[in-house]
Formats: C-alpha cells, structure tokens, sequence
C-alpha cells in the first residue's frame, strides 16, 4: 500500500514537473530565440517576462474554441491529446536517481516504472504521437492541413526506423532494455558513459529526434514559411496551445531519453561530484540537449521533402546498420 | 575576416543555354503526364506571398503541376489616381509602389518627366541621385537576402539582416527626415543637398556592411541544406527571361548582362566605374551570388559618387516646371512666385508622350507619360518588373517542389505593391 501512495506521488511529481518545464521552456525558447536575433524577446510580464507562458495559458483558455462545420469532430477533439499524452507517458521509465534510495525515512526507488521493455516502450511511444499529427492534419478536412499531415505520416516513420536501430547498439552494450540496468551499466565517471563507444549511435539518434520532434531543419510538417502551420491550421484556442505545448514535452521526453541511454542519466560526470542529488543531474543535461535543440532550430533552413527521404533513409539508415553490425561484432569479439 | 571590397563572391561554372535546359527539363520530368492533381489555393493571406498574391496550385503530391497566378488584391488605381494630379503630386504617389526602393521610383518617375518637358538636371544632383539609387539597391539586396534565407526556414537571418539595414535606412532618415517613402527626388533635381556629417556616417556604414556580408556568405555558403535547398532551383535561362520579360538581376544571373545603368545611363551613371555583374546558373543560388556582388559594385558606386561629387545646385533653374529650394522661397519674390505657381497650378508641359525605363534594384520600371499639355498627366503607365516576375511564376513553378514556391518566389524579387500598383 505505502509502495503504491509513492507510485502516485512519484507520478504527480514527474507530470507537474513535466508540465512546468515546458511552460518554461516556451518562454525559454523565446527568450533564446530573442537573444539569437538580437532583440529581447518576451521581457513584459514578470521578471524576464517568465511569465509570459502563464498569460499566453490565459489567453488560450479564454479564447473561443472555434470547430469549422466540415471537420470530423470526434477525431479533431482527439488529436491533441494523442500528441502529448504518449510522450508524457514515457517519463515513467526515466530513472531519476538510484534504486532503493532513501527519503525523509522512507525508501522507494526513484522511478516510477522500473521494467525491462523501457526501450520499447519509448519507442511505441513515440510511435503513437504520428497518429496525433495525422489524425489533427486529416480531420481538419483542409488541405495545407493534410499535406501536412502526410509529410509528417511520412517523416516520423522513416526517422523512427533509423531512431530505433541507433539505439539497439545501447541495448547490446548493456545487454538489457531496461533503462535503470543501462544507467547502471553506465556507472562510473563520464569516460564509462554510452556517448563514447555509441558516438554514431547518438549522433544518428539526436538528428532522427529533431525529425520526431518537427523541429528545424526537419520542421516539414508545420513548415511556417510553406504550410502556414500545417497540421495544425484549423486549430484555435487552447486545442493549439496543447500542440504548441506537447512540442516541449516531446522535447523533454527526448533530452532525458538521450541523457539516460548516452550520458549516464542522473549519474555526475566524476564519481566525486555524486554528492549533488541525481535528478539534478539528469535535469542539467536534459537542459544541455534542449538547448542545442533550439540552437539547431534557429540556426539552419529546412530540408525539403526529397532531401528529408533521401538523408533519411539513404544515409541515417545505413549508417545505423553498421554501427549495429560493428558494435555487434565488437560485443562478440570481447 | 573582413573581406576586401575588390574581393568578390566567388563564381560557380559557367553552363551553356543547353545545360540548363536540360537542367530544367530534369525538374519538369517530375510531372508526370497522368498526375492526379489537387489544387489548393496559396494565398492572398499566405504568410511567404511577400503581400497579397494568390496562386491556384495543382499539386501531384508535393509536385506542381501547374500555377495559376493571380494579381490584384493590391490594387490601389495609382495610374487613375495620378491623372488626377499635377506632376509635382505624383512624386509621393510612387514611393508607395515599393517601400524598400522608394528612392528609385520616385527618380524614375522624375527621369521621365524631365525628358517630356527637357530638363538639364544639375550634375550634382545627378550624384546625388546614382549615390541613393545605390543606397535603395543595397537596403533592397540585404532585405531580399534576409526574406530568402527565411523563406527557407532559417528565421533568424531575416532579423538580423534587419540590423544591417538599419545603417541604410539611418542615413535616409539623416538625408530625407523620413525612413521609407521619403519622396526625395524632384522633378529638375533632389529635394535637398547633402546634410553635414553624411559623408562621415556613411563611410561607417560602408565599412560595416560588407563585413557582415562576408560573414553572412560564409554562414550561407558553408551550409549544405542551403546549398541543396538552392541548387537548380527555379531554373530561368536567359531565352525565358526575354520571352516572359524578365528584368534584373533574375535576368543578369541567367547570364545575360542587361543593365539600364550601363545600356540606357541615367542619373550619373555615364559617368560612373562600375561592373555590371553577371552569373550563369540562372538557379536560386545565382540569384543569392549576383545579389552580393551587387552589393559590393553598389559601395563601390556610392564611394565615387561622394568622391566625385561637383558643387553646385542641387535642383534646375527653370521657373517653368521645377519647383524652387525653400530657402529662396522665403528670400527671393520670383522664386515664391514661382514656387505658388508650381504648387497651385503645375508645370508647364508640352504635348507628347514619353517613355523612360530606369533600373531598380528588382528590374526594370519604367513610366510611359501622355501628355495633353495640361499640368496633369493624360495618362501614366508604369510599368514594374514584380508584374512581369508574378506573372512568370507559371513558367518558374513547374516541375518544382511546393517547398520551393517560396524560395522561388522571393529569388525573383517579387513586391506585391508595386505588382499591382
């Protein structure tokens, strides 16, 4: 029964912590975008404009939640939902520090689901957010929405193909899919980390993310400049917002999944520092890949469509094979 | 890390005519015969149409088939309005045409009414005039730069082009009092001379610019989704610019060294050193390497044109079409009388009609002027090269990606203003 109230608060802890960070990262990504283009970006509301995000929430909320006449109604409700619940859910097999760890007299382990199919898990996932975006592109009867909804249909399952195989070389290594027996594996300083003997692994997992993630330069499906907002054109009021929010807690997903599968999850970078809680950790990192997400995004032009297949499956995808092969090989040899 | 003005953006190979058929035919191969086609409507709201432009595309997937465009939303009867005006009136009227070239219209518009009514401009003013034709062409490159490279996702450029710009538009604040539509030419001459402390805060700008445009080729020219995103895009050779009057740098980066500076001197031009610059990939990357060369030729000119600068009046002494400087205005009984006149009543001009084309930093414009002999025009045409660029796009689009509509459509230059007048 304690073992079950922990689960509950562990899992509210997890989500509002979700839910926060995205709020900030909204105004974050502003704010960096600002800096990047030499303006302020939002700087009215609170300090720094932090709480930007809080009015934009109210807003949105207020706002009239206009359904155009054509659409299929049960199906454009759906849509947002199917985006960002998924990713949620894979916070749940993300470690946040160790095992049987002890606080304020109570014991638990700091996870909320700790079994071996984590990996898959994440993967399935991330699999089931396409519907969202095809669902949200199809039911809008529009048709910017829907080639928006086929370049995204298109996209997320050729990059997920190359995502998936990146990561099977961690699964060898660790020999477990269970992601707290890979943080474990990586125990140790920052030299027994993943991100060494899997480099191609990451590089490969970190550039199909931005693809899942419809971020630049794969920002095909919501391309500002072509589509206006693609697939989600005829969306209004807080049924964008959760779009607009599920970015960021996709984003967030994927930044902890990297800093756990690549970068020792919540483990400090020198056995010494382990003083400083694990979450904190875990948190930093994730800050360090969030930020280079939005560095990329504010960087680089979009691919276009043939290119985006073309990188994908003629590049990313071979190259995922043979670092599988070679980290395969290499495993056996051992 | 700053590049030396002679230094210039590299050139890439030199295709013939053939070679870029068939790089165009390749494109066009896309379209297959039995395509199942969408239309879908781009605009007039679609945020990439630089205005109000509509399109009809049918679509075989991301493949277009064929374009349909479709001018006028922007409509503003400027050619009925000006019959309505003196000629002195009109001035203001062209400035709208295009709010990042205001200068260059309203010089057009000057050139032709000085030919119908046989003007000399004082060759000061002459100066004058090339030195802000050329400021116009730069603030438009640097504009036109930031657009396409946002056009092709990258948002961030088009800020902070936006920085650059700013010097330019600065200094016509300095020159003019106004940023945009400063209505600066006249007919006979320029509204004022050059203020004190301009040439101090020009040779700044000039020193800034092409730094940051050295940096921002190397930020472009080293990254490989521009490059892919460019390369044999919007494939228009010279052949097609003629048949579909394709004017300006479009044209120029098809490899034809058309240029009304050089073939038609206006303004000082004659009397100018400058290089015509040519490209011949005739693609969107062309387009992007002759623009920043002209950008280089363009500080070149308005060094000259301060260095060389003669003194003298800034506008023409001629009581019976030009109207006065202020400050003898407030002096001098003839020149207020003169000025009443010119005001209230217009210019005196002789019956005929006239034709002048000036080069913008987009193309060709030019104004074709009826006169009845009355202060106000018979009729004006104008006649602007974003027209001639929309109604190209027909030819552009086929075979291209819809990805490529945008970085298409802002490689030509198109401002949908001065299309639609």
């Amino acid at each position: 029964m304690t073992q079950f109230i922990f689960l509950i608060i562990k899992a509210a802890i997890v989500f509002f912590f979700c839910v926060g960070l995205a709020a900030m990262l909204i105004w974050g990504e502003r704010k960096y975008a600002g800096w990047m283009q030499s303006r302020l970006g939002p700087n009215y509301a609170g300090p720094m404009g932090v709480l930007q995000t809080f009015g934009d929430l109210a807003k949105l909320l207020r706002k009239e939640d206009v359904i155009p006449d054509t659409v299929d109604k049960p199906v454009f409700r759906a849509a947002p939902y199917l985006l960002w619940v998924p990713a949620a859910l894979t916070m749940a097999v993300i470690p946040f520090g160790g095992m049987d760890a002890k606080i304020f007299g109570w014991r638990t382990d700091l996870v909320i689901a700790n079994f071996d199919a984590g990996i898959v898990l994440f993967l399935a996932m991330g699999s089931l957010a396409v519907y969202g975006v095809v669902f949200a592109g199809w039911s809008s009867n529009s048709r910017w929405a829907l080639i928006g909804a086929l370049r995204s249909g298109a996209q997320m399952i050729s990059y997920e193909l190359s995502m998936g195989l990146s990561l099977v070389g961690v699964m060898i290594l660790a020999g477990s899919m269970n992601l707290v027996q890979i943080v474990d594996y990586q125990s140790g300083a920052f030299w027994h980390w993943n991100f060494i003997p899997q480099l191609v692994g990451f590089v490969i997992f970190f550039i199909a993310s931005i693809a899942e993630l419809n971020r630049t330069p794969f920002d095909l499906p919501e391309a500002e400049q072509e589509l206006v907002a693609g697939y989600m054109n005829e969306y209004t009021g807080m049924r964008w917002g959760i779009f607009m929010f599920s970015e960021y807690v996709n984003m967030i997903v994927m930044s902890a999944i990297m800093a756990t599968l690549f970068f020792g999850g919540w483990r400090a970078p020198f056995e010494s520092w382990n003083v400083i809680p694990g979450f904190l950790w875990l948190i930093a990192k994730m800050m360090g890949f969030i930020i280079l997400y939005m560095w990329v995004r504010w960087s680089v032009p979009r691919y276009r469509y043939n290119q985006l297949m073309s990188l994908g499956w003629k590049i990313l995808f071979p190259l995922a094979l043979a670092n599988l092969a070679v980290t395969a090989l290499v495993v056996t040899v051992k | 890390m700053s590049a030396p003005l002679e230094e210039k953006v590299e050139q890439r190979t030199r295709p013939t005519l053939e070679e870029l058929k068939e790089r165009k035919a390749r494109n066009r191969q896309r379209v297959s015969d039995n395509a199942e086609v969408m239309t879908i409507s781009m605009g007039p709201h679609h945020p990439s149409t630089h205005g109000v432009f509509r399109m009809d595309l049918d679509l075989d997937g991301e493949v277009i088939v064929d374009v349909r465009p479709e001018v006028g939303n922007l409509h503003r009867g400027m050619e009925k309005l000006a019959e309505s005006k003196t000629y002195h009136q009109i001035i203001p009227l062209t400035d709208r045409l295009h709010y990042v070239v205001s200068f260059s219209q309203n010089e057009g518009y000057c050139e032709a009414v000085e030919k119908l009514m046989g003007i000399e401009v004082p060759e000061r003013a002459k100066y004058i005039r090339s030195m802000c034709h050329e400021m116009c062409r730069i603030a438009n490159h640097i504009i036109w730069l930031g657009f396409l490279v946002m056009d092709l996702g990258a948002i961030t450029f088009q800020q902070i082009t936006f920085r650059e710009r700013e010097y330019i538009m600065d200094l016509w604040e300095m020159l003019t009092g106004a940023r945009l539509t400063h209505s600066f030419a006249r007919i006979g001459g320029v509204a004022k001379d050059i203020p004190d402390g301009f040439r101090e805060k020009m040779a700044a700008a000039l020193e800034v610019i092409p730094k940051r445009m050295a940096e921002y080729d190397r930020l472009i020219r080293n990254n490989r989704i521009f490059l892919a995103r460019g390369k044999d895009v919007g494939i228009f050779t010279s052949e097609d610019c003629a048949a579909w009057r394709v004017t300006g740098p479009t044209l120029r980066a098809a490899g034809c060294p058309r240029d009304l500076r050089k073939d038609e001197p206006f303004a000082a031009y004659d009397q100018l050193d400058f290089n015509v610059c040519v490209e011949y990939e005739a693609d969107v990357i062309a387009r992007y390497v002759l623009r920043m060369n002209e950008i280089y030729e363009s500080i070149k000119i308005i060094k000259q044109c301060l260095d060389e600068m003669p003194d003298g009046p800034v506008i023409a002494e001629d009581a019976f079409h030009v109207i006065p400087p202020k400050k003898d205005v407030l002096r001098s009984s003839a020149a207020m009388i003169q000025d009443f006149v010119q005001v209230f009543r217009g210019p005196q001009v002789p019956k005929g009609e006239v034709y002048k084309a000036v080069e913008t930093s987009q193309g060709e414009l030019a104004f074709y002027i009826v006169s009845d002999g009355s202060p106000k025009p018979q009729r004006l045409r104008i006649t602007t090269p974003c027209f001639y660029h929309c109604q190209a796009m027909q030819p552009l689009l086929q075979g291209e990606m819809l990805a490529d509509i945008v970085g298409i459509f802002c490689g030509v230059d198109v401002c949908l203003g001065s299309c639609d007048r």
